[in-house]
């Protein structure tokens, strides 16, 4: 990798005054579980690095009245030991339980989840996240079985973050922090198609870092992640889904699909389908269903149109306590 | 020289502390080391280890190249197969995907630390009864995963075992060896636990 | 008595306390370190490279050129250039401030696409026994299939490479490599100077599977990078991505089989169409129908395609998993079509094959291990929910035997044993079973005996390959050990006033046949030896295999899975192993080498591939990440049974290493069709080539799977 400069920010506004204008000027280094081999490949190769793992307001887990604060520094051993994530966010335990190395938990963090790159092995190679070449896409006429089915545009890579879903199924915000200002984004807006090959796939930008995640006082939530291997291995597709119910019937639900798109993709279509009645095999199926019924696969994975369906079926059963 | 400093009004350059463990100075501004060398210091199996480094280095090159501390294997180089694996402040973590310069002001422990001052710990003669090595590049890895497995879960199930050796892996298929190492290795340590009275937490 | 006992392995402590320091831990004084620029195109000519910048950058103590301008490569990850720095991140800064020019050229990287391959498939032979067309056409019942088993990559733990210390007119090279005694001549001949300029140590070495002979390109570069540097050591190892991509890759198969036969489970014909590729220059046919050779009825013909992808290299049982694949696939299919057990199908098949009486009692201790005759249904009669359970049945044979080697044992005046062997130990136990051959002669425990393996200076070993090296090692080790201890009873014998030939060495004594009463102990014996040491040399020469080796084994396993045939995920329950090696020296190393071989090829059932990229000639998941290996919880229970039976036994020692590593492949496919009630044809048998295969390939969207 290219050498860097180490800053090792005790206090937000230390961070946020080194950080950059672009990021080949400077990155934040949490974990570094992706950033590190992203540097080690030169897929980034940022000039200097803020270390923000000893800021203490990027720590901390703490119940609200409206619901559960994360820092973003918090790492998904942290998460996974919480006792209120545990009890009343079975979603974000799962996903985080489905990151199965426990290294990778014990390092890897709730902020660098969502900032990870995408594992497109074009984009790796130094093709640039739209994996484009000489004006053409290479995910199309190439090897495509792990891409998008819900591409956008060009964007056919599918977001890496294990995070991403859930948080966009539990309403969740996340705090973004510069020098000059705060702002709070909700967690589908975070997720952005890149447009162009050089752009991230993330609103934050360059001279903000992320402080925080808000979750709002969850429905009954489920996540359910298809993935070949129980060693570490990246899912092939995930649903998350956060249901409020009445008596047996949903009042509102939330569908989220993941790895599947460039962003999470919210099935909003298959959450209505929901609404007013009581989840079953049936039901459940349906929606799974409608959940799939806009996917647009490549040449090599139809197959995962299959298991974003049954993912949605299973995290659904899951959320409601029905046994399939 | 190895600190430029950053901040709101960094322009200018500052003059760096003499080490990386320093961290700011007294107008906010943080220092930044490198990309020039920098003297660090690691605390490695309970002594301080002293070398220069650029930021880039990883702890796993560090230990092996600058400390000769070569049971950490370099191996897919990419936080993903546990050879390099190390405890720091008592948790696994993969040692190729750490900086150095990150890693200071921290306990690093290395399967060096499990055979120190003539001592050998349980998990080492466990691997060796259940033949959990082959050619043995994993095991060191496999080890310290055990380790740090263990102090944290000190009466596991054997499905618990699984689970918390999932960020390992071993080519030449010494996983059943493995499996059973660390059950025994876990009776070893709660027998000797409950000998002295202590826990191994 | 040592043999047959289940020993600890006598290096266990060191590998696993970190202590054992294998060729890529060697750190040398003002060492450098090397780094490898390669090629990004798949197919390319050089037109220009410039070293100049790159030359003039921090820590740069040499660069070396290997492909030069003018230059053509033939596969992306090919090297260009080789650089030697202070530092291995200054070596990769010179590595990319060199300058090349490629002029880019059409490649062709996917050959299980052979109608795309045009001049690149090449004619590789053809073999007609009998009249399988006639068969075919008039056949109570027949199959035809298609099958295919990707291109794998050796994946060693510890990458290919050196350290290389060129002083003077002496090398000091220490290498990861599977043949201590022979890699330092590679070299040396590489380098055009005298072989016994080259001393060679390698204590351990972090797994080869077959891919680890040469000295390589990597080897000589080391050595003019060390040279040129006036003599500093110079540690180049490949990383991951060049390990995958350059390093080694088991060839392909891919087959369209017709089976046909009886009703009554006789086969009759077998007809294939088969191609491959182990690279560049193609890919031989895998030995189809395997095992069961002696089918009346033959048609063979395969076609070898060229690619532009890094080379094959022996891969633990060279084409064996192809070959037991394709054959045991089509053979359960056609089971399938007549609606009869598998395994018995194949005992009804058995006078085809070289061994039936071997196989049938391996087949039905499997089946009982595997409680087959419970667990069994008929395909796809798998029962409600969406986890359907399968078994698998397929079998194995190897050669393997005893390559020449050779063994020095020194039996010093105060007692101790010296064992010397220019062997290594790829992680299978050599050092261990030398040993306990040598303690077993002498009536001592296996921890009285110093062995010194690894290194060129000590009796010549083969390279290990092919599941010989024990059956050479233990034999050589008995012969030396024999005659060193001859001597030492001449020189007994006037003590115990018995002649040498009466004498014997048990339980640390050396005493009179059968007469406890009348021994001395070992160390006292010694005392009598003199002022030098008794030294017995010994040597197993495969051409004159008088010893502990012959060859030849069969085994069989079965595999028992679950598939979730709505996410085609499929999980490992279990898999059983009856595995003959001839005599068992170690049962606990042997047992471990034998899980060792499922496991490698549970990876390779279900998940392993190397995946080129048309687009860019590339070899994408050159990583571990997506280039997938089964971790602790994938693998299921491992139940292994080694057939120790007074007839294997009378054989002696044969080998392992392979054997095991064979049919795990084919048995898991079979379980899954079991399973499903659909072939997978395509292995590794991950969620897209379940589904694609229950479903189709589109995956029909109106209708739902769920």
């Amino acid at each position: 990798m290219n050498n860097f400069a180490y800053v090792n920010a005790t206090t937000l506004s230390q961070a946020t005054a080194a950080l950059g204008k672009n990021w080949s000027e400077a990155m934040v280094l949490a974990g570094g579980t992706d950033l590190i081999g992203l540097m080690k490949d030169y897929v980034m190769s940022p000039q200097r690095l803020v270390n923000i793992k000893g800021i203490k307001e990027l720590q901390g887990i703490s119940k609200t009245s409206k619901g559960l604060q994360i820092g973003a520094a918090v790492t998904f051993d942290a998460l996974a030991a919480n006792a209120t994530v545990r009890q009343m966010y079975p979603s974000l335990y799962e996903a985080v339980m489905g990151v199965t190395s426990p290294q990778i938990r014990n390092m890897g963090t709730v902020g660098g989840d969502l900032c990870q790159r995408p594992r497109c092995w074009y984009f790796r190679l130094g093709h640039g996240v739209l994996a484009m070449k000489d004006g053409k896409s290479l995910v199309d006429g190439g090897e495509n079985k792990y891409h998008a089915i819900f591409p956008k545009g060009n964007a056919k890579f599918v977001s890496a973050s294990s995070l991403g879903p859930v948080l966009v199924a539990l309403g969740a915000t996340i705090q973004l922090q510069s020098s000059a200002s705060t702002r709070e984004v909700p967690a589908a807006d975070f997720f952005v198609a890149p447009a162009s090959n050089e752009a991230r796939e993330i609103a934050l930008q360059p001279n903000e870092l992320v402080v925080s995640i808000n979750l709002p006082n969850p429905g009954k939530n489920a996540t359910y992640e298809v993935r070949q291997k129980d060693a570490l291995d990246w899912p092939l597709a995930t649903a998350s889904v956060n249901l409020t119910m009445k008596g047996n019937t949903v009042e509102a639900a939330k569908i989220v699909l993941g790895h599947v798109g460039p962003v999470p993709v919210d099935a909003s279509a298959a959450a209505k389908s929901l609404v007013g009645k009581p989840i079953s095999e049936a039901t459940a199926m349906a929606a799974g269903e409608a959940a799939v019924a806009g996917a647009q696969p490549l040449s090599q994975n139809a197959y995962k149109i299959q298991l974003a369906r049954v993912a949605v079926k299973r995290a659904l059963l899951a959320a409601a306590g029905v046994k399939a | 020289m190895q600190g430029v400093g950053v901040g709101s009004a960094a322009t200018g350059l500052l003059v760096g502390p003499e080490s990386a463990e320093a961290q700011s100075n007294s107008q906010g501004n943080v220092a930044a080391f490198g990309p020039a060398a920098v003297p660090i210091t690691l605390q490695v199996n309970g002594r301080p280890l002293k070398t220069s480094i650029e930021p880039r280095e990883t702890l796993l090159d560090t230990l092996r190249n600058k400390f000769d501390l070569t049971g950490a294997k370099r191996v897919c180089d990419r936080g993903t197969c546990g050879a390099c694996t190390v405890l720091i402040d008592g948790k696994v973590q993969y040692s190729c995907t750490v900086f150095a310069i990150d890693a200071q002001n921290k306990q690093i422990a290395t399967i060096e630390s499990l055979t120190a001052n003539g001592k050998m710990h349980p998990i080492v003669p466990a691997f060796v009864n259940n033949d959990a090595q082959q050619c043995g590049y994993c095991t060191p890895g496999f080890v310290m995963a055990a380790k740090g497995f263990l102090d944290r879960n000190p009466n596991p199930t054997y499905d618990q075992v699984k689970d918390g050796l999932g960020g390992n892996l071993c080519r030449c298929g010494t996983y059943v060896g493995v499996r059973k190492a660390v059950l025994e290795a876990a009776k070893a340590l709660r027998a000797a636990n409950t000998l002295s009275g202590v826990t191994n937490a | 008595m040592v043999l047959g006992k289940r020993i600890n392995r006598l290096d266990g402590i060191p590998k696993s306390s970190g202590k054992a320091k294998y060729p890529s831990d060697v750190n040398r004084p003002g060492m450098l370190f090397g780094s490898i620029l390669t090629c990004p195109h798949a197919h390319a000519k050089v037109k220009s490279i410039d070293t100049t910048e790159a030359a003039k950058l921090p820590g740069v103590a040499g660069i070396r050129v290997t492909s030069p301008a003018g230059a053509e490569i033939q596969w992306a990850g090919a090297e260009v250039a080789w650089i030697a720095a202070d530092t291995e991140q200054h070596a990769i800064d010179a590595m990319r401030a060199i300058r090349v020019e490629y002029e880019v050229l059409p490649h062709f990287v996917k050959e299980e696409r052979r109608a795309e391959a045009g001049p690149r498939a090449r004619p590789a032979g053809e073999q007609l026994t009998g009249d399988p067309d006639d068969d075919y056409s008039k056949a109570e019942a027949k199959i035809a299939g298609y099958y295919a088993i990707p291109v794998l990559t050796h994946c060693c733990l510890e990458p290919h490479g050196a350290v290389v210390e060129w002083k003077g007119d002496k090398i000091e090279y220490w290498p990861s490599s599977q043949g201590v005694s022979v890699v330092g001549g590679d070299l040396a001949q590489q380098l055009g100077i005298p072989a016994s300029q080259i001393h060679v140590s390698m204590d351990y070495m972090g797994g080869g599977f077959g891919s680890k002979f040469p000295s390589d390109l990597w080897g000589r570069e080391a050595a003019q990078l060390s040279k040129g540097s006036g003599g500093r050591a110079v540690k180049m190892f490949l990383d991951r991505a060049s390990e995958l991509t350059i390093a080694g890759v088991r060839p392909s198969a891919y087959a369209n089989i017709k089976v046909a036969g009886k009703k009554d489970g006789t086969i009759t014909s077998w007809q294939s169409e088969s191609w491959a590729t182990g690279g560049f220059t193609g890919g031989g046919m895998p030995p189809i129908p395997y095992i069961f050779t002696n089918i009346p009825n033959k048609k063979l013909n395969h076609t070898a395609v060229s690619v532009n992808a890094g080379g094959a290299r022996a891969w633990r049982a060279p084409n064996h998993q192809q070959a037991c694949f394709l054959t045991f696939s089509a053979i359960e299919d056609f089971a399938a079509e007549i609606g009869m057990d598998p395994a018995e199908v194949l005992i009804k098949n058995l006078g085809y094959t070289a061994r039936a009486p071997l196989y049938e009692r391996q087949i039905r201790k499997a089946q009982e291990m595997a409680n087959w005759k419970q667990l069994w249904h008929k395909r796809g009669d798998s029962g409600r929910g969406p986890v359907k359970r399968g078994l698998g049945i397929a079998l194995s044979t190897w050669g393997g035997g005893g390559n020449l080697a050779e063994c020095r044992i020194k039996i010093h005046p105060d007692g101790s044993v010296e064992l010397e062997q220019g062997t290594q130990d790829l992680g299978v136990g050599t050092r261990t079973v030398v040993t306990m051959v040598a303690a077993e002669t002498f009536g001592l425990k296996v921890t009285d005996i110093t062995t010194k393996i690894g290194d060129n200076a000590y009796p010549f070993g083969s390279p290990s390959g092919g599941s010989t090296t024990v059956g050479g090692v233990t034999s050589s080790t008995r012969k030396a050990a024999v005659n060193a201890l001859d001597e030492l009873f001449q020189k007994v014998a006037p003590a115990l006033d018995a002649p040498a030939d009466q004498l014997e060495a048990v339980g640390g004594k050396i005493q009179v046949k059968g007469n406890p009463a009348k021994s001395i102990t070992w160390k006292q014996a010694c005392a009598k030896i003199g002022t030098s040491p008794i030294v017995g040399n010994g040597r197993h020469d495969p051409k004159n295999p008088m010893g502990l080796a012959s060859q030849g084994v069969g085994g069989v396993q079965i595999a028992d899975v679950s598939v979730d045939i709505e996410t085609g995920v499929v999980k490992m329950n279990k898999m059983v192993a009856v595995q003959d090696c001839g005599l068992v020296v170690n049962e606990k190393t042997a047992e471990s080498q034998v899980f060792g071989g499922i496991i490698m090829n549970i990876c390779g059932a279900l998940m392993e591939e190397r995946v080129m990229d048309q687009m860019t000639g590339r070899f994408l998941n050159a990583d571990m990440e997506f280039y997938k290996l089964a971790g602790i919880k994938d693998i299921g229970e491992i139940e292994v049974h080694m057939d120790v039976h007074p007839d294997n036994d009378k054989r002696g020692v044969i080998g392992l290493g392979e054997p095991c590593a064979i049919s795990t492949i084919a048995a898991i496919g079979n379980a899954v069709a079991n399973a499903i009630g659909v072939r997978v044809p395509r292995v590794p048998l991950s969620p897209d080539h379940v589904l694609t295969a229950l479903y189709g390939e589109k995956m029909d969207q109106n209708r739902s799977r769920a």
